[in-house]
Formats: C-alpha cells, sequence, structure tokens
C-alpha cells in the first residue's frame, strides 16, 4: 500500500499520502493509490466512504488538504493553469448527468471543444455526431435534454465528455439514479470504452459490471482504502473483514 | 376494466383494447369555460355578476369623456372652458412637439427624430428573435448607437451640427433616453455585482454587499440628489460631468442594485451540478458563467428583470427633481399655458401622460411574455 504512490512517471493517476477534511470531518484518510495508462480500476463501498470524495479529488472538484496527486505527469495545486490542464484530459460522468439543460444535445457536446480546446465548429460537430452514433443516439442530437430518457442522457453525458478526447474518465456513480430498465445502455456503453482501452475509475455498486471490466478493484470504507484486489479475488477470496461483511450485504 | 366488485375473479388478462373515448361535452367550450371560471359556486358568481355591473357602470363614463365628449380640435382653450364633461385633446395636439422634444430648437428637431428612428430600428433588430445577424444589431446598438445619439442630440463642429445645450432638452425623448441608458448599463452592472456578491474573495465580497445594501436603503431621489450635488463634489476640477449626465449616472447605478440582487437569485437557482459538469469539461470561470450558468439564471429571471425595467421606466419620471425636463415634466409645465388654462386641462394631460406609461411597459410585459414562451419551449421535461 505505501509504495503504491511512487510509480508517478508512468502512472495515469497517483495519489499518495492523500487526506482530506470537510470541515473538522475526516473524509479522506491516508489514500494511496496509482492507476496505470489502460487501466480500469472500480471503487466500491458503503456510502458516506469516501468514493466519491475521492475521484471528484483527481479532477479537483474537491481539493486535497495533504497528500500529492498527480494526474497525467502533472501534480494538482491550487495553480489554477494546473488544474484547468487536467481538467481537459479527465473526463467525468456524474449520478446526475448534469447535462446543460439550455443547450441541445449537439451543443452540450461541441461546447467545450469549441471554447477550451479551440476546434473549429464545424469539426466539433463532426466528432460529435460521431461519439453520439458511438454512444447509439445520433437521432437525437437535435433535441434538448429534459427530452431525453434518463439512460440516453447518461449516454450523451459520457459522449459529451468523450468530445474533449480525455485520456482518463472518472465516473462517478453513473448508473444509480436511473430505472432499472436504463442501468444496461448505460453500462453497455462503458463496457465498449474500457474494451478500447480507456483509462477509467469507475464508483459503482453495480457488481456484474465490476467483475467483468475491472483490472483492479478498491474497496473503501470510513475514508480509507481498506483492499485493492484483482476481481477474481476480490469477490472470490476478499480478505480484509469488512470488505466480505460488504460483499455479503449486497451480493445476496 | 371497471368491474369492481368484490365477487369478481382474482385473475383477469385483457382480451381486446379499451377504447380511447373523447372527453365529456361539458369539459369543453364557452359554456364549460364560464362555469369553471365565472359561476364555479355562489360567492364566485355574485362576485361575476358584482364586476359586471361596476364595469358598466364606470367605462361607459370614461369612454365617452374620452371620445364623444371630447374636445378634439381647437386654436385655444376657450372651446375646452366650455365644455367640461370631455377631455381637451386639442391642448394634447397643440403642444404635441413640447412634450416630444421640450425647447431643443426648432430647425434642429430632425436631429432628435432620426436619433429615435435609428434607435428604433435598432432595438427592433436586437429584440426580434429571427433577425438576421443579430450579433451585428447588438454591436451597432451598444457601440455605434451611443455615439452618434451623442453626437446628433448634442452637435458636434465636425459634422456641422449646432450644439444644443442639455438645458434645452426635454420632452419623451429624455424620458427615453433616460430608461434606454438606465436599462442597458444597470443589466450588466447587475451581474457583476451580483457575481460580486457571491465571490469567494472577501474584498470584493463585501464591497458588493456594502454597495447593494447602501443604494437599495435609500430611495432614489436621494440617489439622484447625490449624483447631482455630490458627484462633482468627489470628482477633480473639470472633470464635474454635465448636469443632464448625473441622473442618468445615478439612475443606472441606483438599478443596477436591484438588478443584483435579481439576478443572484437566479444565480443561487442554478444546480450545483451545472458548475461542476461545466468545470469538469474544463471550462474556466469566465466561460462557465458566461456559457453555462448565466444564460440559464437570467432566462429563470426575466419576469424580475422585466419588472425591474418596468419599474426603472416609470421612476425616470422622478428625473425632474433635480431638473431634467423629462416627459411628465413637460406636461406639467404645459399646464401653465394661460391660453389653455381650464379644468379639463390636467385630467386630460394625465390621462395622457398615463397612456404613454402604459403603452410602453405594457409592451414590455408582452415582449417578456413572448421571450418566456420562446425559451420554455423543448427545455421542459
Amino acid at each position: 500500500m505505501a509504495d503504491e504512490g511512487d510509480q508517478t512517471d508512468s502512472a495515469a493517476i497517483s495519489m499518495a499520502g492523500v487526506h482530506k477534511w470537510f470541515g473538522s470531518f475526516h473524509v479522506l484518510r491516508n489514500i494511496n493509490l496509482a492507476v496505470r495508462r489502460g487501466e480500469r480500476i472500480v471503487i466500491c463501498g458503503p456510502s458516506g466512504s469516501g468514493k466519491s470524495t475521492l475521484i471528484r479529488c483527481v479532477n479537483r472538484l474537491e481539493e486535497h488538504q495533504r497528500g500529492i496527486i498527480t494526474v497525467d505527469g502533472v501534480e494538482l495545486t491550487a495553480d489554477l493553469k494546473r488544474i484547468d490542464a487536467v481538467r481537459r484530459d479527465v473526463g467525468m460522468v456524474f449520478q446526475q448527468f448534469n447535462l446543460f439543460p439550455h443547450l441541445t444535445i449537439l451543443e452540450n457536446c461541441t461546447l467545450a471543444p469549441i471554447w477550451v480546446r479551440k476546434t473549429p465548429k464545424k469539426e466539433a460537430e463532426e466528432l460529435a455526431m460521431r461519439l453520439l452514433t458511438r454512444v447509439k443516439i445520433p437521432e437525437q442530437a437535435g433535441k434538448y435534454p429534459g427530452q431525453l430518457s434518463g439512460g440516453q442522457q447518461q449516454r450523451v453525458a459520457i459522449a459529451r465528455a468523450l468530445c474533449m478526447n480525455p485520456k482518463i474518465m472518472l465516473f462517478d456513480e453513473p448508473t444509480s439514479s436511473l430505472d432499472p430498465e436504463m442501468v444496461k445502455e448505460v453500462l453497455d456503453t462503458m463496457t465498449g470504452l474500457a474494451q478500447d482501452g480507456m483509462t477509467m475509475i469507475v464508483v459503482t455498486h453495480e457488481m456484474g459490471f465490476a467483475r467483468e471490466i475491472a483490472d483492479r478493484m478498491v474497496f473503501m470504507d470510513n475514508g480509507e482504502i481498506v483492499e485493492i484486489n484483482a476481481p477474481k479475488e476480490f469477490f472470490g477470496n476478499p480478505r480484509h473483514e469488512r470488505t466480505k461483511m460488504f460483499l455479503s450485504q449486497i451480493l445476496h | 376494466m371497471t368491474d369492481a366488485r368484490l365477487d369478481a375473479p382474482l385473475s383477469y388478462v385483457r382480451v381486446a383494447p379499451e377504447p380511447v373515448l373523447p372527453a365529456p361535452i361539458f369539459s369543453r367550450g364557452a359554456l364549460a369555460w364560464m362555469r369553471a371560471n365565472l359561476f364555479s359556486s355562489w360567492l364566485s358568481g355574485a362576485l361575476t355578476v358584482l364586476s359586471l355591473a361596476l364595469c358598466l357602470w364606470l367605462i361607459p363614463p370614461l369612454i365617452g369623456w374620452a371620445t364623444f365628449h371630447a374636445i378634439w380640435s381647437a386654436p385655444d382653450g376657450a372651446l375646452c372652458r366650455a365644455h367640461q364633461d370631455g377631455a381637451c385633446w386639442a391642448f394634447v395636439a397643440q403642444k404635441m412637439n413640447y412634450f416630444r422634444y421640450g425647447s431643443y430648437p426648432q430647425t434642429e428637431r430632425w436631429r432628435v427624430d432620426l436619433t429615435e428612428i435609428i434607435g428604433a430600428a435598432l432595438i427592433v433588430w436586437l429584440l426580434w428573435p429571427r433577425a438576421p445577424r443579430r450579433a451585428i444589431g447588438a454591436g451597432l446598438f451598444f457601440i455605434a448607437f451611443p455615439i452618434l445619439a451623442f453626437i446628433l442630440l448634442r452637435g458636434s463642429d465636425w459634422f456641422a451640427l449646432p450644439l444644443v445645450d442639455t438645458v434645452l432638452w426635454g420632452g419623451v425623448f429624455v424620458s427615453l433616453l433616460t430608461a434606454l441608458v438606465g436599462i442597458v448599463f444597470s443589466l450588466p452592472l447587475g451581474i457583476l455585482l451580483a457575481l460580486g456578491r457571491r465571490s469567494r474573495l472577501p474584498v470584493v465580497k463585501l464591497a458588493s454587499v456594502i454597495y447593494i445594501e447602501f443604494v437599495r436603503g435609500v430611495p432614489f431621489i436621494t440617489v439622484l440628489f447625490m449624483a447631482n450635488f455630490m458627484l462633482p463634489l468627489f470628482l477633480p476640477d473639470g472633470w464635474a460631468p454635465d448636469r443632464f449626465l448625473r441622473p442618468l449616472v445615478g439612475t443606472a447605478l441606483f438599478a443596477a442594485a436591484y438588478m443584483a440582487e435579481e439576478v443572484r437569485g437566479g444565480l443561487q437557482s442554478i444546480n450545483k451540478g451545472q458548475f461542476e459538469g461545466a468545470m469538469a469539461l474544463g471550462l474556466n470561470f469566465r466561460r462557465m458563467m458566461g456559457l453555462v450558468i448565466l444564460p440559464q439564471a437570467l432566462t429563470l429571471v426575466i419576469p424580475g428583470i422585466v419588472n425591474n425595467f418596468i419599474g426603472l421606466f416609470k421612476d425616470t419620471t422622478l428625473v425632474s427633481i433635480v431638473g431634467m425636463l423629462d416627459f411628465l415634466a413637460t406636461v406639467e409645465n404645459a399646464f401653465k399655458d394661460t391660453v389653455w388654462n381650464g379644468p379639463t386641462i390636467a385630467p386630460t394631460g394625465y390621462a395622457f401622460a398615463a397612456l404613454f406609461y402604459f403603452v410602453f411597459c405594457f409592451a414590455m410585459s408582452r415582449y417578456q411574455a413572448a421571450m418566456e414562451r420562446r425559451l420554455g419551449r423543448g427545455r421542459r421535461r
């Protein structure tokens, strides 16, 4: 565990000795985690265990107060230029989609490429249409987010993040606010992405999906990483008591 | 399935689809509307009849006063003094040029007309949603038009337009100019103040809070007096702005404080996820605000913003207190003309002024409604 954070050079993401407090509440405690390029990490754990906070630290939606986080060779500090650089290369998908309701699906997808990457509008639209086709909803491009189902909105959110051509994708419980019949279409999209070799960190409770795509499982509880293991080991032979207990509660 | 008896069989399988039926006759049409809205209960019915009676009692005399019994043309007030049961529109017709231009020199009034026409054309270009190249319209309106209006109204040696001192300005164009300057400057200023008030930088936040609370805490008249008498004291000699400009500055600064609170309300109603979504895409603060947050926040508070604009437009009548001859002041000035002196003159003048303000405010209100419908389309869940 302790030397996990040292592989800065080859790692896509490295977190070394990271601590974070919300007020006086110690929400992340000595997090050490290195994610290799192309690696898929699935983080699970009970609610309030700090999973979301951890991945939100990776693109600095939350700031950590101690320790070192390096993303693609850039260390995250209060320097806005570095934060912008990291956010350009790290895509994020949220539980609540966070699509922009005043823009069409296509405009949602082209906004950041045009204004952040300075891609010409036509080129950005072509790219957006390609990615909307990839998530299987090109025909919705002219609609507004409010006219789409939850599953469709989340697939748009994935396409929107991909439009920035990110090196790393973060997923913060992407299926938790979906109706049950829409979970599969989103998971299928994410599986496709994983098969293409995207570096991914996924916070999810979908254990079937995790077993299928994860290179490593991370189990968190009470703000600390309790166990990291390959999925086969993690599900077949969990070592820590708390992991066993958690798995027995969610896998009936 | 209408079979709700307890002894019905416990299982049921549909064999034919249930037909889709038209709504019952009494839920549609004029009769249903009247029953639902005018006579839904005894109290409602009584109020309907009472209101109808009140309208019948008040409206015909008013129409009679304004039309049938009114004097439409007369060389002086004699005819109006003789017919006191009707309005004296002849007075308004006679004084129309004074109402429109104040004491602006007769031979130069075309400059006011030209400014008004260009301004109106640009406003239509700007506000008409389907107009082509609205960005150019906006550029012309916000940058070229103020310069042009300044040169035209005030005069300039370069263009061989004689100077017209602002002391001579008055009437409708002064009211419109004041309102326009207030509206155009108060919105951007208000947005900046609202952002300042939400800023994490303590100095910026404190300055915004102090400004907003101070300006909201004093009456508009006080702000006007301060702009008029104190602005020159704060500025170095020779920098004192024209006495016409001072109330304009005061109006814009006053309206900005109210606008700021309106905009802040909009900003607060935007979900945190919108900020995070924008930040995660790498948009910096300015782009996040300009492209994602403000378009949504401002749309939400359109009713409040237009409400402020309407209030501001009517508040411009107060600038007469610091010596500006706005439209209402010209109307009141005209009452003093001994040629027209008579009991029907003041009611007629005020009725005309009311009509003038109503037309502009109602237009703003209708535009607001159209805008809300347009922006609301396709976004509702």
